[in-house]
């Protein structure tokens, strides 16, 4: 048990909660915006995005452990990883000197909804208050319209340009996994994906590059382009990767995960980002069904989510043409979980992560490996919670919980990881 | 060709030679000590003979420090669970469940039936490395532990999650003068529910069992426990001879996947590795310069305290002594408060024997001139020291430390204190305590934690921190508890880190945990100009300057560091200005007798376990009670309670008549203890009953215990699970109609909040429950158990729900519609008509006080934390100090959106920010903010709430609770509050009158 009686302890936290600082429409023009890294090629594009709208903005890639140091600090310290990881990255961007405190501005995303995950932008700015940053203006980057800045607009060209990206991004990843086990020249995928990058701004700068016609173009393109890298070998084992989104996707949450799992000769299978956004379109449409309530809310989600699953689907399209296994479309993913979990569980990953387990046993990838932040509230139930359930039914599944956690050690990590392996190897 | 298995553990070496025909040529088994390659290299010298310097031999490595070793030398690695399982097929085939304990891993085997592989998570005990700690504790060597649980005759219950944890359960137990032969037993049998309730999570132990590891080997006790509690007979539980060697049996099996190597050549493979140095990761050294640590010890020197002797000392005396957790403290001190007499030294639980021995000594030695004038004690055994040699005074330890500190820095505003087991921070104004900061269970690894490692590195506590002062490139280990210390060292040692810097970046971590995660300052102003750094761990040079350098400033230690509350509590004695001492004299104590007898109380319910002391002459101790009946044999305090009200009210509301269509079955977990009343009325209307889940406790979790998937959840959450098997054997009884659990991710509309929602646990955890215990699965409810509803329902607007309900139940119990919409109009008014009743008690209780003078403790927590097995009877203990309990929706009369700095979106919450701010604006009210153990939310919501407190100038205490009961801190905790509480008062008094004679 614990107590504490305390007084007195930080002067500057005391002080009455102040105005918010503003993203004004004069700092769009001398304001660099930092933001933090998550997925490599998804967030090249996004900066790329951002970039042709008229926004500086730099993506940051630290990952020295002075990082979690700044991040253990100033936050909370039992609050998740991935707050810890991501404050820290910016606080220490802040600290290194680098940037013009009067010309930085910081970016991160908000989803809204019942977990810890959305209040990050405002442990963020306590955070740069107690570090005397307390003047730099944070943006937050969400689609339930949560905080509003005169100097940032998620404009519908901008919101297009973003989902455009993330199809790409998806698409990318995807090929890119199923080729980086088996390139003969090391690198030869991510020299492809860099190329693509620049293709891809090019195209984004004409309003051409919304053209249907187009993107569908640029796809096959690329699977054509991923398709011609020479790759040698025999087929290895196929590990998921599933979990908390920030912990799953970033490196620097996961201790380079896909690293280790190239290393231990096995082939990455990592769950796109298109089936998130997807989700959270749904928990809307959901929420109008289950409850009966927010119906206007839950119109134009569907309207939303059928754009967005249309795009995944002309992707989908684009892989079958070639040698390469394409994602489970999202109806699909959400089929697997019905007798699981319900659909109003829409908090984090939600019934989303049970769903990409099912979906990665379902296509021939019963190894997993469950990432979350220790603690992780919602991964409690469909994460860890689901396992017992999944396995029950599907005998193959071989599925190992990994915490991740400024404390846990690699070491650790790893040999649980490589048990799973070995069991993978037995079957 | 022959074969070697080399298994380099956490803790361990085993290497192992069979030859072709899977004979054993060679084992070797040692611990490591942190020089796994040294230690490795030496067996396989030792092995040559048995195996050929020039034979060709086939080799793997296994074991959690293998991968490394596998990784510079390029020898094959196999994972150490596979490695077993390779050696248990061959050697024992028929075998159907495998455990294996190790020095930090704790892992089970299904190989019949679905075959699976469990290892423990990273936040688990049940290892070997929990037997050291546990031993180090007992002062004993692990073999005597082992030896002494032999003759155990009771077993106490210890939480088994965690080794900080179960330290939490031990310390008290010991502190109370409980049996080490008891004690001892207990260790054991905590590993043992650790391995079925942690590892196996419903999955039956089973068949014929094969117990492996270095813990199953040379513990007997240990493999009694396992034995008896898992009900195997003889044929089934089997030891193997070899049972420490099979993971390095299980590598040689691997190697025969390897290509051969000549056995001289895989020597000098080892000897040749080079661990690669990762430099980037550390941190500055402490001492740039033996120079600047000599000027550093000068300043500190500075700090001191004239000594006297006591042989031939004639005069007055005044004694003090703290009982801490581990330790036991001595000061006997002359009226100018010059010391003639120090004692420190580990009490091997045994803090009344380390005291009387103590006491002896000053009287042989002291002689007739000596006259102790008062005695005062202080510390976790405060109250049986004070009973046992019949003291003056007993001290709360916060007040005793602030005393001492004054002595030594008369400005003194900050005082830091990193004890055995304990960090204590507190912040003086005006000369008393006004703020106290203690380290969560969780943390707790301090002085203790820093004396376990220096054991496992072969050293004694002293020298291994000095080894660190010099340190090139201290390691950075983090800030975390003991369990991920161990990996991270274990880490550390792997890449190659020397002792020194592994001694430095302990100290370093000790002082971040500290900083960082208890008081959570980033700026020495936080603390306060003078700061006092105080305790035993501050004795080390390496801590002390660690804690100069994160802080960036210079701080006093007074030479006393680790007597402080000792010398506090002579200093309070001496302050009684007593003619006379009540404390035995020469005589009584050569007639000292103690006298330990365990027993139950039987006053209530509960029947605690209580460790009833008797002295000679009469004079009696009880300890272990949750409260303070059988200690005092006062009547049950009556001042207004509304924790206690709540709880008994809601569990009386189920207790309606028999209903027409059976009854509905409702656990009685997280938030029905707010919905029970709407849920109540609903079904009443629908025609039925509501059976309740049995009231929690200790056991019907551990009931419940073998399906939690995931340790790391709150304990409200983990009780639910006990709860449900309440239900199910209640239905086994009398069948229930249904179990009904509903999905809730929003509550009611309060508009409070930026939005209404409840936690991501409270919100599913019925479908956790479904997919995890097996009769509530879809299949078993056509086998006879009863149905599971757990509809998705959403309460903050009425018609919605209706319309929702009308189409649920319609289907699930095939309720008529109109019924359906009645039930709702119920239930509705039902659960506001509950809500105002808890207002009306509250208001009354407010009444009660403020007629009578009383100050109020506002109980600010969730729904559930009015569950006496959550809050663990604090509210009780409140109450007997006088106090009367509020909860935090009892004083919501107006709540309104509070302009807070986060996001303000769970009802639950909501109302704590309210609570806080109108506790902030009653001077008669205080807030103790309840914060379950895991709970995320709460990461958000306790600072928040501190801030509205502090901005208002007001105190604010937070609990914080788990599985565990060590009532003995909270009562400190909430002592120090109270002491501050009534400081305030004296200072705000006499301002009070000036204004008020003013007035006339």
């Amino acid at each position: 048990m614990q107590a504490d009686t305390g007084a007195s302890r930080n002067a500057r936290e005391a002080e009455p909660p102040e105005e918010r600082v503003v993203f004004t429409k004069a700092m769009k023009g001398t304001h660099t915006i930092l933001f933090p890294q998550m997925l490599p090629i998804h967030f090249a594009l996004f900066q790329r995005c951002f970039e042709q709208e008229g926004y500086k903005v730099e993506l940051l890639t630290e990952t020295a452990p002075r990082v979690a140091r700044a991040g253990l600090s100033h936050v909370h310290n039992d609050i998740c990883y991935p707050a810890i990881l991501v404050i820290g990255q910016m606080i220490d961007a802040l600290q290194s000197g680098r940037y013009d405190l009067d010309r930085t501005a910081l970016m991160i995303t908000q989803t809204g909804g019942g977990c810890r995950a959305s209040n990050y932008i405002h442990l963020l700015r306590k955070g740069l208050k107690r570090a005397g940053f307390g003047r730099i203006p944070v943006v937050s980057l969400n689609l339930a319209g949560l905080e509003r800045n005169p100097g940032f607009k998620l404009s519908l060209s901008l919101a297009s340009k973003l989902v455009y990206a993330i199809v790409y991004g998806d698409l990318m990843m995807c090929l890119a996994n199923q080729v980086r086990p088996y390139e003969r020249e090391r690198g030869a995928a991510d020299r492809t994906t860099a190329r693509w990058v620049d293709i891809l701004q090019e195209s984004f700068k004409t309003g051409r590059g919304f053209r249907k016609g187009v993107i569908r173009g640029n796809m096959d393109g690329i699977v054509r382009s991923f398709g011609e890298i020479p790759v040698e070998g025999p087929p290895k084992t196929r590990v998921g990767v599933v979990g908390e989104i920030y912990i799953k996707y970033a490196p620097l949450g996961n201790n380079n995960l896909e690293e280790f799992l190239l290393r231990e000769g096995t082939e990455p299978v990592v769950p796109g980002l298109l089936d998130f956004v997807i989700f959270k379109c749904d928990n809307r449409v959901e929420d109008a069904r289950l409850y009966g309530t927010r119906r206007l809310t839950g119109l134009v989600a569907r309207i939303l989510k059928g754009f967005i699953r249309g795009w995944q689907d002309r992707m989908i399209e684009a892989i079958k043409r070639s040698r390469f296994r394409p994602p489970k479309p999202f109806a699909s993913t959400k089929a697997l979980v019905k007798d699981y979990l319900g659909y109003g569980n829409k908090m984090g990953e939600g019934w989303l992560l049970t769903g990409e387990m099912l979906e990665l046993i379902e296509s021939g990838a019963p190894n997993i490996i469950c990432t979350q932040p220790f603690g992780c509230l919602p991964n409690h139930i469909a994460g860890k919670g689901m396992i017992r359930a999944i396995r029950n039914r599907n005998p193959s599944a071989n599925i190992v919980a990994i915490d991740y956690d400024a404390g846990a050690t690699r070491v650790n990590q790893e040999n649980r990881i490589k048990l799973m392996l070995a069991a993978a190897e037995r079957a | 060709m022959k074969r070697i298995g080399i298994d380099v553990g956490s803790t361990t070496v085993k290497v192992v030679a069979l030859d072709e025909d899977g004979a054993l040529l060679y084992k070797a088994y040692d611990r490591h000590l942190a020089r796994a390659k040294e230690k490795t290299l030496a067996m396989l010298e030792d092995a040559r003979a048995s195996v050929g310097g020039g034979a060709a031999v086939l080799a793997a490595v296994t074991g959690s420090a293998g991968m490394g070793v596998s990784r510079t030398s390029a020898l094959p690695f196999v994972q150490e669970v596979f490695a077993t399982r390779l050696a248990v097929d061959r050697w024992i085939p028929d075998a159907d469940t495998v455990v294996e304990l190790g020095g930090e891993d704790a892992k089970i085997l299904f190989l019949t039936g679905g075959a699976e592989q469990r290892m423990n998570g990273s936040c688990a005990g049940g290892t070997g490395a929990f037997i050291d700690q546990m031993a180090t504790l007992l002062d004993v060597s692990v073999p005597e532990l082992d030896e002494l649980s032999l003759n155990a005759q009771t077993t106490y219950r210890i939480a088994s999650r965690c080794g900080v944890f179960a330290k939490s359960d031990l310390q008290p137990l010991l502190n109370q003068g409980a049996r080490k032969e008891d004690v001892a037993r207990s260790i054991h049998q905590a590993m043992v529910d650790q391995t079925i309730a942690g590892l196996a999570q419903g999955r039956a132990i089973a068949g014929k069992v094969v117990f492996l590891g270095g813990p199953l080997t040379f513990q007997r006790g240990l493999r009694a426990r396992f034995v008896e509690t898992l009900g195997l007979d003889e044929p089934f539980a089997v030891f193997p001879e070899n049972g420490l060697y099979y993971p390095a049996m299980g590598a040689a099996l691997y190697a025969e996947r390897s290509g051969p190597i000549a056995f001289d050549a895989l020597v000098s493979k080892l000897r040749d590795a080079r661990e690669t140095q990762a430099l980037d990761d550390r941190l500055p050294p402490l001492f740039a310069s033996p120079d600047e640590y000599e000027s550093f010890r000068a300043r500190h020197a500075l700090a001191d305290v004239p000594r006297r002797e006591l042989a031939g000392y004639a005069g007055d005396a005044y004694l003090g002594i703290d009982a801490g957790s581990t330790t036991t403290k001595l000061v006997l001190i002359a009226p100018e408060g010059d010391v003639l007499y120090e004692f420190y030294s580990p009490n091997a639980g045994s803090p009344v024997e380390a005291a009387r021995g103590q006491l002896e000594k000053i009287y042989s030695i002291g002689g007739d001139g000596l006259r102790i004038r008062g005695g005062a004690s202080t510390g976790y055994g405060e109250d049986l020291i004070k009973a046992a040699f019949s003291l003056d005074a007993g001290l709360v330890e916060t007040v005793a430390h602030a005393r001492a500190a004054r002595h030594f820095c008369p400005d003194v505003d900050y005082i830091i204190d990193i004890g055995g087991q304990d960090i204590k921070c507190f912040t003086i104004r005006g000369g008393a305590v006004d703020g106290v900061l203690l380290n969560e269970a969780c943390s707790s690894g301090c002085g203790s934690f820093l004396e376990t490692f220096a054991k496992a590195m072969g050293r004694d506590i002293a020298r291994f921190a000095r080894l660190g002062l010099f340190a090139e490139h201290p390691v950075d280990l983090g800030s975390r508890c003991t369990v991920f210390m161990n990996s991270s060292v274990k880490q550390a040692q792997k890449d190659g880190a020397s002792i020194e810097d592994i001694s430095a970046g302990l100290s370093i971590s000790v002082v971040k945990n500290a900083l960082f995660k208890v008081i959570r300052a980033n700026d020495p102003d936080d603390l306060g100009r003078h700061i006092v750094a105080q305790g035993g761990t501050f004795l080390n040079d390496a801590v002390l300057r660690a804690f100069e350098l994160t802080l960036g400033r210079e701080v006093v230690r007074p030479a006393l560091a680790g007597l402080m509350g000792a010398y506090g509590a002579a200093l309070a004695a001496r302050d009684l200005g007593l003619a006379r001492s009540a404390i035995l004299n020469r005589a009584a104590l050569a007639a000292f007798e103690h006298n330990v007898r365990t027993t139950r109380c039987g006053l209530c319910g509960n029947n605690c376990a209580l460790t009833v002391s008797t002295f000679a002459g009469g004079r009696r101790y009880v300890a272990g009670n949750g409260c303070e009946r059988p200690a005092t044999g006062k009547e049950r305090n009556t001042l207004p309670n509304l924790t206690r009200w709540k709880y008994e009210t809601l569990r009386s509301m189920a207790a309606s008549a028999k209903a027409p269509k059976g009854s509905i079955g409702i656990p009685m977990a997280l938030n029905m203890f707010e919905n029970l009343p709407f849920w109540t009325a609903f079904f009443s209307e629908l025609g039925y009953g509501v059976t309740l889940s049995e009231p929690s406790s200790r056991a019907l979790y551990q009931r419940g215990q073998h399906t939690i998937p995931s340790d790391t959840v709150c304990y409200p959450a983990k009780l639910t699970h006990g709860h449900i098997e309440s239900l199910l054997e209640k239905h086994a009884g009398e069948p229930l109609a249904a179990i009904f659990y509903p999905c809730m991710p929003y509550n009611f509309e309060e508009r409070c909040g930026d939005n209404h929602y409840n936690c991501p646990v409270v919100a599913y955890y019925p479908e956790l429950l479904k997919a995890n215990i097996p009769s509530l699965s879809d299949a078993a409810a056509a086998k006879g158990f009863p149905p599971f509803l757990t509809p998705y329902l959403n309460p903050d607007n009425e018609r919605a729900f209706a319309s929702r309900a009308r189409r649920f139940f319609g289907q699930a119990l095939s309720a008529d519609r109109a019924a359906v919409t009645r039930a709702a109009k119920a239930a509705y008014a039902s659960y506001r008509a509950w809500k105002n009743a808890v207002l009306a008690e509250g208001r009354k209780a407010i009444a009660f006080a403020r007629e009578t003078g009383r100050k109020m403790i506002v109980f600010a927590g969730r729904p559930y934390h009015v569950d006496p097995e959550i809050h663990h009877g604090v509210d009780a203990l409140l109450g007997a100090l006088g106090l009367v309990v509020l909860t935090e929706d009892a004083i919501l009369e107006a709540p309104v959106r509070q302009d807070v700095s986060v996001l303000n979106q769970w009802t639950y919450q909501s109302r704590l920010y309210n609570a806080a701010a109108r506790v902030a604006e009653e001077p008669d009210m205080e807030l103790v903010q309840l914060v379950s153990f895991g709970c995320g939310i709460d990461a958000i919501t306790t600072d928040e709430t501190r801030a509205m407190m502090e901005r208002k100038g007001r105190l604010y205490t937070q609990i914080k609770i788990d599985e565990i009961t060590n009532l003995g801190a909270v009562k400190i905790r909430l002592r120090s509050l109270l002491a501050a509480m009534e400081e305030r008062a004296r200072k705000t008094a006499p301002r009070d009158q000036l204004r008020a004679s003013h007035a006339s």
